[in-house]
Order: C-alpha cells, then structure tokens, then sequence
C-alpha cells in the first residue's frame, strides 16, 4: 500500500491540515508521499518534510501552480497517481475543488470528508449535516479520499525526509486567476484555534462584533460567526462556520446570539466545550451547551472580557 | 447561450434527519422533500442569465425516480422552459451522476452547466468537478457572483481564505455557494404555467453508463449524543466552571 497526500498550504506556509491528513494515511498505511505543488514551495516542501510518518514528499514547483487552480493540479496528481493505493487531500476548499476532478480522470468514486478510518477500505463520514454518520467501503482498487482535517490529530515532527522535484508544468488551458481578496488577521485560524468564539444575527451589526475582539484578544481565540450573521454583511464569509462553512472542533467554542440551527451545529458540534449565550431559553443552542448562559448579550460581553 | 441545470430531490433543510432502527440507512418515509437548496441557488442564477438576455434556454435535469419530477416542476415554475428526467429507482454515487450528465451535456451542448456545490443529504461536493473533468471544461466552484461575457464566465468564489476570483472559457461548468442569489418564489400562475412546460423521461439504462456501485453503504449510526449541559447564573459562575471544571481557559 502507497498513499499519497496532497499538502495544504497557501504558497506561504503549509497548513496544520496536512499534518491532520498525514495522521489520517498513518491509520491507512506506512508509506506516505506527500506533494507540493505550488510556486516558490521549497520552504513548504522542508515543513512537509518534517511531520512524523512522512517518507518521502514530491516537490512540483512551478508558476503554473502558483494558485493550485483545479484543472492543472489534478491533472499533475493523476500524471503522479500510478502505483498509489490511496490519494488523500484535506476537505479544505483547494481539496474539495481539486480532488473529485482527479477521482473522475482516474475513473474513481471518491469518499468525502472521512472523519475515521476503520480498514484500508473503510471510513466513516458525517452525511445530512453530521445528523448521521455513514460506514462506507470503497469497492476501488484506488481511494480517492478528502479528510476533515477537525477530526484528526496533528502528527509529531521527525526530522527531514528526502525531497524529489518533478518538473512537470502543466499548463491550465480553460481557466486564469484574476484576484483574491484576502481575509487580512492577526488571529489563529478558524479551523486550527483552540479556543473560537462566533458571532450570530444576534449581534446585530459587524461594529458590535468589536464586542467579540476583546474577549477573542485575552483567549488567543479565533472569530467566527452563522450564516445569518455574514449574509446581513457583519463579516467576510471565510467566518462561517457550519455544514457550509468551516467545520470546527475547538477546546472550547463560545455561541453569542446564535439560535443553534442544524446547519450551524453540524460546524462546531464536535467541540469539546460548548458554551451558549443567549437571551432566548429555548434556543436550540441550548441543547448542546456544555454552559448555557440566558442573558442579553450587551449586557454580559463585557463583563465577560473583564472577568478573564 | 443554452444553460442546463441539474437538480436533486432532498430532504427539506428544516427536517433534521433520522436513522432507521436496523442501522441501515437514514429513514425518508413520510419526510418532507425539496429542491436541493443550492440547486435552487442554480436554477435562480440560470433564470436571471435569461432574464439579462445573456441565456437563451434554460434546461432543468433531475436523476432520480419518478418522484424528482415534483422538483422539476418547481424549477419549471421558478424559470425553466424544459425538464428532463433521467429515471432510475438505483442510489447512484456521484460519479455515475456525473457519468450521465456528461452524455446529456454531449447532447445538449449547453453552454454553461450551474450545479450546487454540494446536497445536503450526502454533502458530497463532488458532482460538478467531475462532470467538468469528464466533459473536459474549466469549472468555477462554490460561486457567489458571476458574470457572463465575450466567451467567458468570470466568477467569485467563496474560499477558506476569503473570495477568489477567476475567469473561465466556456463552455464551462459553475457550482454555487449559498450568497450567489436569494431564490424567488414561485407565483401561483407560474406554478400553473410550469404544469405545461415540457418534461421528457429518459431511462438511466439507455445512456450506456456503468452505472454498478463501487461503494457499499455499511452502516448508518447516530453521531455521539453530547451530555446535557447546565445553565449557569451569572459571568462570574461561567467563568469559574470554564477555568475549575471544564479546564479549558486559565
Ligand atoms: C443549505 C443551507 C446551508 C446552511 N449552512 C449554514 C452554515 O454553514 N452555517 C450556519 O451558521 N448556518 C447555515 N445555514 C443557515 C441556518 O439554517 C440558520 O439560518 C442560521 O444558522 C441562523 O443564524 P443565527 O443563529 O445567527 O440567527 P437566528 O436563527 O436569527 O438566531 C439569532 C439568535 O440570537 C439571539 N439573540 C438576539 N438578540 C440577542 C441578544 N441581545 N442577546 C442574546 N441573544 C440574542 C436570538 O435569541 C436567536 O436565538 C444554512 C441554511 C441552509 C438552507
Ligand atoms: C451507499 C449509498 C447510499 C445512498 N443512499 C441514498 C439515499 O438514501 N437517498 C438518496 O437520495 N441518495 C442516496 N445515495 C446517493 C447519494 O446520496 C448521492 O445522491 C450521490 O452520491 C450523488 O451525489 P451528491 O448528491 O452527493 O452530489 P453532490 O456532489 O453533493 O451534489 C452537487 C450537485 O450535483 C447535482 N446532482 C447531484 N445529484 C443529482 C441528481 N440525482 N440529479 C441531478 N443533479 C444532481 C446537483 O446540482 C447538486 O447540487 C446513496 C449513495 C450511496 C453510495
């Protein structure tokens, strides 16, 4: 058994979801390549070369990849595929964008966002928003598998491992990057914070969430909000969590002003401590607080950022 | 410019889902059924291309058995001018989904093909990339805005990172993301409008797609229930209990 894992990075450092999907493939098997693809990806190569498990990483560094489009990107992983017994990338966008297109080339059915391996041939993943969770067996003789990074531990570091470049280029003929507008913050990232504290319609407005800043500041948490808060414009839509934004599963993981809809749940359900504030008793939030405060949340914000 | 819109029959977003007793699958008897809602998002965007001038038609396709046709005629009643029902009674993956849609879009040849990004029964997110992979066209995933000009499709798309933009040479294959539109509603004559909008029915089989499972659904189980939890009185117990019992701040 070979697998190979596709590395998670932004073209300036790796990201925690690859050490998460590295401790996914170690359940599977022993021998782990992981790829780079990328522009000016030697320093992320040198990281991937350092998380305990890996045994080799392939580097292909190119312009191409600069924005790790889909179309070229999978078509280099399938150049790479022969001999892998398993493919794996995170559930990251640039995974979910990238890796069905790779699974459908090699004539594969592809397994979405594993949250356990049970065999070689067989994961368990959440299905109807984490409402149920599915044991499937891959009848492949090639897995085709994106991981929810949140589920998995980040793996110990080893020290470097070999590094191979390929040099192939290809080049995307259907599509071009014409911009990102970058969420800019001085915070931890939402799906890798051990403390994150989200903002919902409740907040009424983005100035209030400047309410969230302070305590978010003293926990050295991350910021995060519902669907209803960032499609009323309070915040960018990198901050939603749920079964359509960002699956989170903090050390602790603070609801303000969120009713606690399912599609809110099947985000942050699995975090180890839930606290709710809420001036509704019977918001469904409620059912899955560890602590459940029913208070005005004008009123109990900042005292909560001077208590801590 | 022609648009095809593939469509899936879910259960309705209000429902939260149930697993049946045997552990075999989630229990759909008697749950209420709906247009996918990001689907719903795709059939909307198509209709205003159309409304704009930018389409010509709008094609509306749905995979299932003969009770996906109530969806179609929604998406009818919403906007399109035609439905077409690839029938088949077999849970298929995403890849023989894809498989098929691919041999319609060779007979269709739309111009743009807007799916969802993903159900939310089988959260997937997979249908649209291979689709665009099979047919061997550009794709534009989790779309928020979209603009259609001179041979290309330029569109915004909702990263973890925040919006990315980028522009793609149709033909081309577009998924949306929940804040590309808000749908309409469907009016009442447009509904009744809908019941004389062509619907064709084409057998699954007759595609000439292997459409034999490749995955086997083991076992479906209720995710781990979290314990009860307690409401505390005041900032200062919630502070207390965070720091002394759940351990969890300092
Ligand atoms: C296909 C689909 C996908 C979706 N995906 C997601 C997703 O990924 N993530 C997501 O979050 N949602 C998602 N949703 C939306 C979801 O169904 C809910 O609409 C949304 O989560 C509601 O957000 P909310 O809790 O902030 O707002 P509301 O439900 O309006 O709740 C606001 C809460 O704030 C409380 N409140 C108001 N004022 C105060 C105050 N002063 N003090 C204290 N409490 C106060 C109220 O009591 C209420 O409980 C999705 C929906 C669909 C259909
Ligand atoms: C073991 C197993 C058990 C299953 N059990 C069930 C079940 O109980 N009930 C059930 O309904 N399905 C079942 N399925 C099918 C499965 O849930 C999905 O329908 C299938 O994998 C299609 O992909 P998706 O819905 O996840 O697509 P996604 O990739 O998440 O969907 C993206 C988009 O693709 C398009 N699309 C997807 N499916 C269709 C379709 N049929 N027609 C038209 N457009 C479509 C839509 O535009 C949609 O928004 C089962 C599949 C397997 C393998």
């Amino acid at each position: 058994m070979k697998i190979l894992v596709i590395a998670d990075h932004d073209n300036g450092a790796l990201k925690p979801e690859t050490s998460k999907v590295v401790n996914a493939a170690s359940k599977i098997g022993s021998d782990i390549t992981v790829l780079v693809a990328g522009a000016n990806v030697a320093e992320i190569a040198n990281s991937a070369a350092q998380i305990a498990g890996v045994t080799n990483v392939i580097v292909a560094d190119d312009a191409v990849y600069a924005q790790q489009l889909a179309e070229n990107t999978a078509d280099l992983v399938v150049e790479l595929a022969s001999g892998y017994s398993h493919i794996l990338a995170s559930a990251s966008t640039t995974g979910k964008n990238m890796m069905p297109r790779v699974a459908a080339l090699l004539d594969k059915s592809q397994i979405s966002e594993i949250i356990a391996v049970v065999d070689e041939n067989t994961f368990k993943r959440p299905i109807y928003a984490g409402n149920a969770i599915a044991t499937v067996q891959s009848n492949e003789d090639v897995k085709v598998l994106t991981v929810r990074a949140s589920a998995f531990d980040v793996q110990a570091s080893q020290g470097a491992v070999a590094i191979n470049s390929v040099d192939s280029a290809v080049a995307n003929t259907t599509t071009e990057f014409v911009s990102v507008e970058q969420t800019m913050s001085e915070r931890p990232e939402l799906t890798a914070a051990a403390v994150v504290i989200s903002g919902g319609r409740g907040m009424q407005n983005g100035e209030n969430f400047a309410l969230l800043e302070g305590i978010a500041d003293k926990l050295g948490a991350a910021i995060g909000a519902s669907r209803a808060a960032v499609d009323a414009g309070f915040v960018p839509n990198d901050m939603q969590v749920g079964q359509t934004g960002k699956i989170v599963a903090p050390n602790l993981y603070i609801a303000v002003g969120i009713s606690g809809a399912i599609q809110h749940l099947a985000g942050m359900k699995d975090s180890k401590v839930i606290v709710a504030i809420n001036k509704d008793p019977d918001a469904p939030i409620f059912q899955v607080a560890d602590y459940g405060l029913v208070a005005d949340l004008f009123e109990v914000l900042p005292e909560l950022e001077k208590a801590l | 410019m022609k648009v095809l819109v593939p469509i899936k029959r879910v259960i309705d977003y209000n429902v939260k889902a149930r697993v049946k007793a045997d552990n075999t699958d989630v229990d759909l008897n008697n749950v209420k059924m709906a247009i996918n809602p990001f689907c719903e998002i795709a059939v909307e965007e198509a209709v205003r291309l159309k409304e704009a001038g930018a389409a010509t038609e709008v094609v509306v396709v749905s995979i299932g058995d003969k009770a996906c046709q109530e969806q179609l005629r929604t998406a009818l009643a919403l906007g399109a001018d035609r439905a077409i029902q690839i029938d088949t009674e077999q849970k298929l993956e995403s890849l023989h989904v894809a498989k098929l849609l691919a041999k319609l879009v060779d007979q269709e040849q739309p111009e743009l093909v807007i799916l969802g990004k993903q159900t939310i029964d089988a959260d997937n997110n997979q249908t649209g990339q291979m689709l665009a992979a099979l047919t061997k066209r550009g794709q534009a995933t989790f779309a928020s805005k979209v603009v259609v000009e001179g041979g290309k499709a330029v569109v915004t798309r909702e990263v973890d990172g925040g919006l990315q933009t980028i522009s793609v040479a149709l033909p081309a294959i577009i998924t949306t993301d929940l804040r590309l539109n808000e749908p309409r509603y469907a009016s009442l004559p447009n509904i009744m409008k809908a019941k004389r909008k062509p619907l064709d029915v084409i057998a699954a089989d007759s595609f000439g797609v292997d459409l034999a499972p490749r995955v086997t659904l083991v076992r479906v189980e209720e995710p781990a229930k979290r314990q009860g939890g307690i409401v505390v009185e005041s900032v200062s117990e919630l502070v207390e209990k965070l720091k002394n019992e759940a351990k969890v701040i300092s």
